[in-house]
């Protein structure tokens, strides 16, 4: 999570967001990718690496190289 | 008389009629449907989001608010119990830590039909994990059994397949898990039209949840409506108790004395 540490420079991080792969500058946290994806404050749930991100969380959390997110919503279904 | 409400997990509703938010031409027609039905429970799915694609887009949950329904997040396209729970931790999430959940885990695309196996699994974990779980199964009766001794708060056995429209096919079946389980058992897939939802209430069943028989109908509006009378009449007729069928010792409903000579 640290990795600026080692490395002065920002280096890019791939994310695979809903199975689609994106890069991102690797300081980058849950809420700032929600907000340039233009999802802050809507209704959705984020589940990162197979595990529940709960929303409090979003601002804290920031983003890993090879991270996998599924970000859902809810539609009409039976 | 004390109100005849379905008690489902600690809380009553009066209707008795849950619907699916699926296939509608849009918003406006679901909302009109629900409105019409009367329903209280409300099935949604939980999908991934369309990434990049109109984020002003309305969402469902604009046109169905928690506060008004209580939003059943299900299980739909799921096949594995793993997949199962991970949807619907996902839909806890989405909903404020709201616990009422429909759990279906299907076997085949063709069919939809549930893979029971998987699906006692999924109820394991997910009663484990505070859930409280309305199980979309097959009409077996022994299935039906260890899903409430789990802990399932509803048995939800098909009539026919998903989408089928083919109405109530083993009525014998389904008195045999109502026979078998305390927990109400609710008809989920199979009606196709206002008398097959009627025959489940006669039967006992203590309520029908549907989909595609309100929104595959030619007005789904006012099959909505026709539902929502089909499932009272039939919920009233059953409390009444029917009359015995008898075969051949007709009764005539007019006096038999005072005819003219």
């Amino acid at each position: 999570m640290d990795a600026t540490s080692h490395d002065q420079n920002l280096k890019v991080i791939s994310i695979s967001i809903n199975g689609e792969v994106r890069q991102f500058d690797n300081s980058i946290s849950v809420a700032t990718l929600l907000e340039q994806m233009q999802l802050t404050g809507k209704r959705i749930a984020l589940e990162r690496n197979g595990e529940i991100l709960p929303r409090g969380q979003f601002n804290q959390q920031l983003l890993a190289d090879g991270d996998q997110l599924e970000i859902v919503v809810a539609v009409g279904g039976g | 008389m004390n109100k005849d409400t379905l008690l489902i997990a600690g809380k009553s509703y009066n209707s008795r009629l849950l619907i699916g938010t699926g296939k509608y031409k849009d918003f406006a027609e679901t909302q009109a449907a629900v409105e019409a039905s009367g329903a209280e429970i409300i099935t949604i799915a939980i999908r991934r989001s369309n990434i990049g694609q109109n984020p002003n887009e309305p969402n469902l949950l604009d046109v169905l608010p928690p506060s008004k329904y209580t939003l059943l997040p299900n299980t739909a396209g799921c096949y594995s119990a793993d997949d199962a729970v991970r949807t619907l931790r996902l839909a806890r999430e989405l909903l404020n830590g709201h616990s009422l959940v429909k759990l279906e885990v299907l076997g085949d695309p063709q069919s939809l039909y549930p893979n029971v196996v998987e699906t006692l699994a999924a109820a394991k974990t997910l009663v484990a994990d505070g859930f409280q779980v309305m199980v979309y199964t097959s009409d077996d009766p022994i299935i039906a059994k260890q899903l409430e001794d789990i802990g399932c708060v509803a048995i939800m056995p098909l009539a026919s397949l998903i989408g089928s429209g083919m109405g109530i096919l083993n009525p014998w079946n389904l008195e045999l898990i109502m026979d078998r389980v305390q927990v109400p058992v609710i008809v989920d897939a199979g009606v196709g039209t206002a008398s097959d939802a009627a025959i489940a209430m006669e039967l006992g069943c203590h309520g029908v949840l549907m989909n595609t028989a309100i929104a595959a109908a030619q007005q789904p509006v006012l099959m909505a409506s026709a539902m929502k009378l089909a499932v009272d009449a039939g919920r009233m007729a059953f409390l009444a108790g029917r009359m015995p069928k008898k075969l051949y010792s007709a009764s005539p409903s007019s006096p038999t004395s005072g005819l003219i000579s």
